[in-house]
Formats: structure tokens, C-alpha cells, sequence
């Protein structure tokens, strides 16, 4: 098999084919890079990778095969190629958040999620391209340039995690670590075709993710299939004593969600061997009238509202039907307050995003514009050139939310109906739904500058953006293309139950089959 | 004089450094004195992408101060953030505690009235939060220089009600609740060293109103007479402004020490909108029933009581025993000296005399003193029994001061033992008879008043050995 071949295939494949000595990872650095130089990855054409060093990469796949031929574990993500986005800081490449305020700027520590990924055998090979800050739903935001979709390059690879996902849709890497606030994750691999989870809120270390809003950010893992997505994730969530919100709960091997049974005991010594790549997961049977049964998945009514694309409503009832098809019980419910979450949501996260983004204030490091002109006059030009437009936007929006006065009626009644989107959430998982079924986004990929009003562009989120106030777990995969375009299908489990996500998602893709990319 | 017609009423918030070996929301050291920006970390420097993580131990240490100041302690209270830009300020919000408090509900006694009855001053609140950096501006020509080992140092602040009604007043609640800290070992509540800073909120009122006056916010005072000494000037600045039928107005205002006035701070109070909200990279804080039991229960004996217990134990009258507890390491040495020596009197004498005037040569602390309480009550020991006198015994003291060696040692070493033996004081008082035949004769023919001179003249001859009483003795039989 050539060594393009070994970049075609999923994460979990190229790992024990690297564990088994029958590809090199320098090799596999090679061809990620050659496969990024073939596509255009770069800043002129679909402006993927912002930041990204052969050489060191090529060193670090040294070092994995040192540790192969020592023959110690090297592994379940051995010689895997991974990208991560700008906000996640990482040793060597830079830490930008694909801002001016930022630029030239390299971490001296590494987020908990990089350091978790290179302990399992991950190279990083890039880092990519976003919206500012995390801010904003097309990578438009970019200070360096918006990211083209390797599907169509006239569209935008949707944000804030474009960079990510269209570095994983264009097959530079299997896997690459996004972030979500609001969907930004899952939004951007919908448009790419590929597969964006967005754990449970604490399910993974936010230790190194520059913050945006504290209360909502999550570290995600795009995958080219659903079990790329369940390997990234299992690497990298758990507990970690740097980030005081993340959770102690188990992390069960989310691969095992492919064999269609519940989750098997918490360290089950058979399986605690598949977590260290020392067994294979065992080959899941195909698609059968049995592979769901005795799931039951909500449909929600206010996800599929009467304006809905008549395109993306097909998809998803075509969705449905394989579920149903697959034994599942499918059942009508509602999230009555969900249509309050994008108000609710553009509240809250600006209101912390003003105070997460004071830091930058060119005093320690990044940019500093000092007019001469005493304290002031420097926060004020620094700022000023170094924030984009929407996270200025933003900003101010935050602070004027948090201002003595309106803080009442902005912040404190939006945490309230926060709250209240959360309760619909536990109701519907209470009353033995197992795992709810929408749209991931209202639209398909968007040209381009096509949209400028903002307002318009935060309804982006209006699917996604729930998930994140209530802190559930939620799964964007394929469903099929409009317009050659693709589209995806978002699977929202309870808190801490990414495992019957991961089963309803792995039985959707293999469901589906081919017509996923149709 | 218009201070005959106003009342002073005045609030105090005090910041006190709590003593943790680390910083409140990281693991960097919080030794002071370290050179500039050594004790820093991406979490106190507020790095792209750190995360705060509660120190432990400063909960359990601001835990301790609240139970000590009487306060009750909250099962959940929030961390929030104080935003505003400063360069010494990393982050550009403070991590701190907003509407819900670690404690609440505290109390002092800072004195008696004159016709009984405690004077007590309430504490509001007292909530945790964590300390900013230095900005040092007059290092650099032009520039300000940064420096953040103090960034993230663990803070209480303890607000008190407006129950203080005089600047002496204010004085009293500071040095009380500066005792009490350190009867906790909560912090090192230096002022100096800056562990222990005081804001003074201030305002007057005619006599007989009951509706409070604007205030002002007094700031950077250096030494609890350096607050006394703003808020005496305050009150009659404040005064004065009343008096000429103007309003005082609401503003923050920085005392000046070595010109000894108030001047107005630069920023303008109530241009200050703090943006408080509750802090999401921590979880509330949740402290259990039992939890708190137990800290209640570990907490140290406070000065009141060791007072009333040292007055019991040892009567000693009030006075006394309010010099001895003024710190818990003089309290706890002296309380040494006086259990082993069974001589509460005799220790006090000596704690107080040749402890604190020696202590105050070499600028020691007590609790490092070389004479141990057990070397001392062996001293008092040996004065009682009458092996040395107590003349000998203030050398005997100092020599153990210089060198370190037990009482006994030094006394015998030195020839200091006291002499009780009848034909030694004997041959003594004949010669003393002998050289001094001009007092000798006067005594022996009935001048008893001679007898002291002459007791004096045996003693300086024995260099202090002879025991004085049987000198007395001698001579008194002698003189018959």
C-alpha cells in the first residue's frame, strides 16, 4: 500500500499499522504535507494551516518511531497526523486564535488535550485557521483570511473551527482538535462533510483553550468518520486537575459504542486493553433491524420549523428512517424554550468574553501600539489594532451587558432562561429519550461574503447553540448533499452520555453508507 | 470648634495577606522579597489559556480568621470576577468574592465604655480574593515597571460596620483584630511588609442625627497611626466643609504621610463600574457542615481568653496580663516561664524586665529567644531557693543571653552560688566590721539605721554570694 493510501484511512488504522512497523509516521508526515502543498492549503488558496513546521514534525515522528522500536505502548493514536485550531495552545507552532493581537505568539505550556494527544502518539502537524477568537460561524473572522471548503472553494468551511474541519474534509489529517462555544465545531464539519462532537461541558480540560466564554467552551475533535471522532475524544477527555471545571466522571471506550450494546463496565481489564491500543476493537456487525432496538430518539418540533430548507428536512427524514429502520422508536418531543437559546446565548457570551479578552492589553505580551500617550492611549490603540471587527462587537456587547444597571436585566435574566433551556433538556432524557435527532445547521455552506449582516449570521447556531447553554453532549455527522453541498445530522444525548451518542452515530453512518456523502 | 458639634463615624475594610506557602489560584511561591516577576507562572500571568485552581489551604486559613472574628461561614459562596484595567493586574479582572461572601456577621470587642459594657464593632463580611501585582513608578525614568510575585497572593477582606466613632477608636479595632490574626496564624499582618492594609471609610454627622453623613474613602496609610492620623484629619476637613455650609462629597481620597493631609486620589470614585460577575472557570465554593465543625473546633485560644485564664491561673492583675498577650509568642513563653517555675508573679516580672529589654537589644523575636522558658524557670528556681541572689541572678541572666548555657552552669562557672554558710558570712562580717570601724562603732552602740549600709558592704564584698538574710541576722545579733 502507498503511503497516500495510509492518509485515506481512519486514525484507528494507521495507528496499529504504525504499531505493526508497516508504515513509518515520518512517512506519514511527508504525505500530510504533500497532501496540504496538493491541495492549496496554504494562506493563498484555501488558507487551512496557519501555522505548521515540517521539520519539527518530521522530529517528533522520530520520536514515535524511537518508541515503537522499544516496543513500549506507544499508543492508541500512534503516528497519527493531527491538527489543532489556533485557540488550543501548543508547544512549538504558534498560538494565535488567528488574531493580530496574538500574532508571533507561541505558548510556553501546552493545553492538557495536545499534551494527552502526543502522550498516545499523536504528531501535531498544524495549526489552523478560525474565526477570531473563536468568534463568528464561516472563518470569515479571520485576521489572516477566511478558509476555503475543500468541498466547493467558492463556499465558506463554516466556523469557528473551519480551519479544522476543512483540514480533516480536504484529508491532511484524520483528526484535529476544534472548539465549540456555540457550535463551532459541529457547524464547520456539517459544511465539510465530516464528522464534529461536541462533548459533554467538564467532559474535557479546557486547560491551554484560550477562552472565549468560560461557561460554554469545550475542546471537540473533528474525525473523517465517527470513529475517528470517538478515538480523538477518548484520548483526550477525563479529568484534569488544571481546570477545575472539568469532570471526574469515567470516560468509557467510546470505539466500543460501534458494537451497537451499552457501555461495558468502567475498567473491564478486556477493554482497558483496547483503550491502550494493545487490542483492536472487534469488528461491529453490519447494520441490522436490531442494531438500535429499545433506543428511543426525540425528534424535537422546534428544530424542524415550517421554514426549514425542504432539502435539509428530507436528508433528515431520510436520517429518521434509517433509524427507524434499524429498530429505533422515534418519538415526537418538544424543547419549548429552545427557540430563546441564540438571544440567551448572545448575552452570555459576550458578557464573558469582554472580561476572558482583557487580558490582551499589550502590557505582557502580543501586541502593544503605544501612541506615547500615557496608559490609557496604549489600551486603547492596542485594542483597537488588534481586534477584528466582531470580536469588537462583541466585546462591547459584553461589557455593556455587564454595566452597572442592565446587569439584572441582560445577564442575570439570561442565566435564568439558560437554566430553563437546560430543565427542557433533563425533561425529555428523564421521560426515556435516549438520544435527540436535528438538523446541525438551518442551511448548507454559504458562498463567501454572502452573509454581513451579523445578526444572520449568529442564526447559524440556532441548532447547535442549545447543546452548549445546557452543557450536552451533541454530534454533528454527514447526511447526505443538497445542491452537491453536504449536510449534517446532529445527535444530542444527556449529560456525560457521549457513549449512546456515539452508538446512535456510528449506526446512522453505517446506516446511511455511501449516501451520507449523496 | 467644629468637632464639639460632629460625630465621626467611620467603616474599615482591612486586606490581610493570608500565610499560604502558595498563591490562591496556582503553585507559585508567595515569598516576599523575591527579585521582581520570580514567582510567576502562565496562571498568574494570565497566559493565554491558564486556568485558576483554589488553593486549599487558603480556604482553611480564611475559614479560621472568619470563625475567629465571630463571623458565620456561608456552605456556598461564589468567586467572582471584579473587572477593571490595570497593568498590575494581569488577567484585567480580580478574582474575588461579590454578593455571596465566604462569612458574614462578625463581631470585635475593641473596649469598655466608661460606665461598662463592651465597645463591639461589627464586621459586615469577610470575603476571599486574591492580591494584585506592584506597579513601581518611580524606578524608571518615564516608565512604570511591573512586578507580579505579589499577582495572585491569597486575600481576605474584612469589612467592618460603621460602628467606630473615633479615630483612637479605630486605632483599637485595628491593633484588636491585628492581635486576633495573629492568635490565629492566619497571616503575618505586617503593615510594613504590606500583608495588612487599611482603607478607611469616613463621615460626620451633627450629634443626635441618626441619618449617615457622605463619606470618603481614605486610602494609603502606612501604619495604624498613620490611620488615626487621616481620619483626625478627615473629620476636620469634612468639618470644616460642613461648617462653611458646604457638602462633602463622595470621592476617594490618599493620605499623605509626611505632609499629614489628605489629597484626591486621581481616579474618580463612581467612574468605577466593576462588571462583577460570578467567575466560571471555578466551581462555587461548597464547604460542609462537618467541615466547618472541625475548623471550629481547631481554632486556637483568641487573647480574651487567654486574659481571663492567665488572670485565674496566675494572679495577675488585668494590666498585666494584657501586656503579656499583646502577642501569642510573648503570651505562650511567659505562660511557660510560669508553669515550670510555678512562680506566675516572678515570671511576669522577669518576661516583662530583663525578657522584653534584652528581646529589645537584639531586635529577636520571642519565639526564637535563646533563653527557652525552661532555662529561665530554672533561673527563677534558683533565685527562690536562694542558691543565687537576685542580684546575681540579672548577670547570671545576661551571661545566659551571651552564651547560651543553662542558669546553674553560669552561676557556678561565674562563683555566683550564694553562700549560706554561717563561719564564711561570719569572717565576711567581722571584716567589713573591721574596715569600716567608723560605721561599726555607731552601729554597735544602737544606729540601727546602719545596718542596711553595712548588709550592702558584705554583700559587694562577697561579690553576691552571701545570702543577705543571714547577713541580717548576723548583724543583728551583733548589735544587740
Amino acid at each position: 500500500m502507498s503511503v497516500e493510501n495510509y492518509t485515506q484511512l481512519g486514525a484507528a488504522a494507521i495507528a496499529s499499522s504504525v504499531r505493526a512497523g508497516q508504515v513509518l509516521p515520518a512517512d506519514l508526515i511527508r504525505a500530510s504535507f504533500k497532501r496540504a502543498a496538493d491541495i492549496g492549503a496554504g494562506p493563498d488558496e484555501l488558507n487551512i494551516v496557519l501555522y505548521a513546521d515540517e521539520k519539527a514534525s518530521l522530529e517528533e515522528a522520530e520520536e514515535i518511531q524511537n518508541r515503537v522500536n522499544s516496543a513500549a505502548d506507544v499508543g492508541v493514536l500512534a503516528g497519527v497526523p493531527v491538527a489543532i485550531k489556533d485557540n488550543i495552545a501548543s508547544l512549538g507552532l504558534p498560538t494565535t486564535c488567528a488574531s493580530k493581537i496574538l500574532k508571533g505568539y507561541v505558548s510556553p505550556f501546552e493545553a492538557t488535550a495536545v499534551t494527552r494527544l502526543r502522550a498516545n502518539g499523536a504528531m501535531i502537524v498544524a495549526k489552523t485557521n478560525m474565526d477570531e477568537f473563536a468568534m463568528g460561524s464561516s472563518t470569515e473572522n479571520s485576521a489572516y483570511g477566511p478558509t476555503r471548503n475543500p468541498v466547493d472553494v467558492r463556499c465558506v468551511a463554516g466556523g469557528s473551527s473551519g480551519g479544522s474541519a476543512a483540514a480533516v474534509a480536504a484529508g491532511i489529517t484524520p483528526i484535529a482538535l476544534g472548539s465549540e462555544t456555540g457550535g463551532s465545531v459541529r457547524q464547520p464539519a456539517a459544511f465539510c462533510g465530516v464528522v464534529g462532537v461536541k462533548p459533554t461541558y467538564g467532559r474535557v480540560s479546557r486547560y491551554g483553550l484560550v477562552a472565549f466564554a468560560s461557561s460554554l467552551d469545550q475542546i471537540g475533535v473533528v474525525g473523517r468518520s465517527v470513529d475517528d471522532a470517538a478515538l480523538g475524544l477518548e484520548v483526550i477527555a477525563g479529568f484534569d486537575k488544571m481546570d477545575s471545571t472539568s469532570s471526574e466522571v469515567d470516560v468509557p471506550i467510546y470505539r466500543l459504542a460501534a458494537l451497537g450494546k451499552p457501555a461495558p463496565e468502567a475498567h473491564d481489564p478486556d477493554t482497558e486493553a483496547i483503550r491502550i491500543g494493545r487490542s483492536p476493537v472487534p469488528l461491529p456487525p453490519p447494520p441490522s433491524p436490531h442494531t438500535l432496538e429499545g433506543v428511543v430518539i426525540g425528534k424535537p418540533r422546534e428544530y424542524f420549523p415550517d421554514s426549514l430548507d425542504t432539502g435539509i428536512r428530507d436528508l433528515c427524514e431520510r436520517a429518521l428512517e434509517r433509524f427507524r429502520s434499524m429498530g429505533a422508536t422515534i418519538r415526537d418531543i418538544s424543547l419549548p424554550r429552545s427557540p430563546l437559546a441564540i438571544p440567551v446565548y448572545y448575552i452570555l457570551a459576550p458578557a464573558e468574553a469582554s472580561s476572558n479578552l482583557a487580558r490582551f492589553d499589550g502590557v505582557r505580551y502580543g501586541l502593544r501600539v503605544d501612541p506615547g500617550k500615557g496608559l490609557k492611549a496604549m489600551y486603547e490603540a492596542t485594542r483597537s489594532a488588534g481586534f477584528g471587527r466582531e470580536v469588537t462587537r462583541r466585546i462591547l456587547l459584553g461589557t455593556y451587558v455587564l454595566s452597572a444597571g442592565y446587569y439584572d436585566a441582560y445577564y442575570k435574566k439570561a442565566q435564568a432562561v439558560r437554566t430553563l433551556i437546560a430543565d427542557d433538556f433533563r425533561s425529555v432524557f428523564a421521560a426515556g429519550v435516549n438520544a435527540i435527532f436535528t438538523p446541525t445547521t438551518p442551511t448548507p455552506a454559504f458562498p463567501i461574503g454572502a452573509i454581513s449582516d451579523p445578526y444572520e449570521m449568529y442564526l447559524n447556531d440556532i441548532f447547535t447553540v442549545t447543546a452548549n447553554l445546557a452543557g450536552v453532549p451533541a454530534i454533528s455527522v454527514p447526511i447526505g448533499r443538497m445542491r452537491r453541498l453536504p449536510v449534517g445530522g446532529q445527535i444530542i444525548t444527556a449529560h456525560f452520555d457521549e457513549y449512546t451518542m456515539f452508538r446512535v452515530a456510528y449506526a446512522l453512518e453505517a446506516g446511511l453508507g455511501r449516501e451520507a456523502h449523496q | 470648634m467644629s468637632h464639639e458639634r460632629y460625630e465621626m463615624v467611620v467603616g474599615l475594610e482591612v486586606h490581610v495577606q493570608l500565610k499560604t506557602r502558595t498563591k490562591a489560584f496556582c503553585g507559585c511561591s508567595t515569598d516576599f522579597g523575591a527579585p521582581p516577576n520570580v514567582n510567576t507562572c502562565p496562571v498568574c500571568l494570565a497566559l493565554p489559556g491558564a486556568l485558576p485552581v483554589l488553593n486549599e489551604h487558603a480556604v482553611q486559613l480564611a475559614t479560621r480568621a472568619a470563625l475567629g472574628l465571630g463571623c458565620k461561614i456561608d456552605p456556598v459562596s461564589i468567586f467572582a470576577r471584579k473587572n477593571y484595567f490595570y497593568p498590575d493586574l494581569p488577567k484585567g479582572y480580580q478574582i474575588s468574592q461579590f454578593d455571596q461572601p465566604l462569612a458574614t456577621g462578625g463581631s470585635l470587642v475593641i473596649g469598655k465604655r466608661e460606665k461598662g459594657g463592651d465597645i463591639q464593632v461589627g464586621i459586615t463580611r469577610l470575603h476571599m480574593e486574591e492580591d494584585a501585582g506592584k506597579s513601581i513608578h518611580d524606578r524608571y525614568p518615564g516608565a512604570t515597571a511591573i512586578d507580579l510575585n505579589r499577582a495572585g497572593v491569597p486575600l481576605i477582606e474584612i469589612v467592618s460596620e460603621p460602628d467606630i466613632r473615633s479615630a483612637a477608636g479605630a486605632g483599637s479595632y485595628l491593633r484588636t483584630l491585628k492581635q486576633i490574626l495573629q492568635y490565629l496564624d492566619v497571616s503575618d499582618v505586617s503593615m510594613e511588609e504590606g500583608s495588612l492594609r487599611v482603607d478607611a471609610n469616613i463621615s460626620v454627622r451633627p450629634h443626635g442625627q441618626s441619618k449617615l453623613g457622605t463619606k470618603t474613602e481614605v486610602k494609603n496609610m502606612n501604619s495604624f497611626s498613620g490611620v488615626e492620623k487621616a481620619l483626625e484629619s478627615e473629620f476636620e476637613r469634612q468639618c470644616a466643609v460642613l461648617d462653611a455650609g458646604g457638602r462633602v462629597e463622595q470621592q476617594t481620597l490618599l493620605w499623605d504621610g509626611t505632609r499629614e493631609a489628605v489629597r484626591p486620589s486621581r481616579t474618580k470614585e463612581g467612574s468605577h463600574d466593576y462588571r462583577y460577575f460570578p467567575e466560571p472557570d471555578l466551581r462555587p465554593l461548597m464547604l460542609d457542615g462537618k467541615w466547618i465543625d472541625h475548623a471550629r473546633g481547631d481554632l486556637p485560644e483568641l487573647p480574651e481568653a487567654t486574659r481571663k485564664r492567665l488572670v485565674e491561673d496566675f494572679g495577675l492583675a488585668v494590666v498585666e496580663v494584657e501586656q503579656l498577650t499583646t502577642t501569642p509568642a510573648l503570651a505562650e513563653y511567659f505562660e511557660a516561664v510560669a508553669r515550670a517555675s510555678g512562680d506566675g508573679k516572678g515570671a511576669y516580672n522577669w518576661v516583662m524586665g530583663e525578657v522584653m529589654a534584652a528581646l529589645r537589644g537584639s531586635d529577636e523575636d520571642i519565639g526564637r529567644f535563646k533563653v527557652r522558658p525552661a532555662d529561665l524557670a530554672q533561673l527563677l528556681s534558683l533565685v527562690r531557693d536562694a542558691t543565687i541572689s537576685h542580684t546575681a541572678a540579672k548577670r547570671v541572666f545576661a551571661l545566659m543571653v551571651e552564651t547560651g548555657k543553662q542558669a546553674a552552669q553560669v552561676a557556678a562557672e561565674e562563683g555566683l552560688l550564694q553562700v549560706g554558710d554561717e563561719a564564711a558570712i561570719a569572717t565576711w562580717v567581722n571584716e567589713v566590721l573591721e574596715e569600716h570601724p567608723e560605721e561599726a562603732k555607731r552601729y554597735l552602740s544602737g544606729e540601727k539605721k546602719l545596718q542596711g549600709v553595712l548588709v550592702g558592704f558584705v554583700m559587694k564584698k562577697s561579690k553576691g554570694r552571701a545570702d543577705p538574710k543571714r547577713v541580717n541576722q548576723l548583724l543583728s545579733a551583733r548589735g544587740g
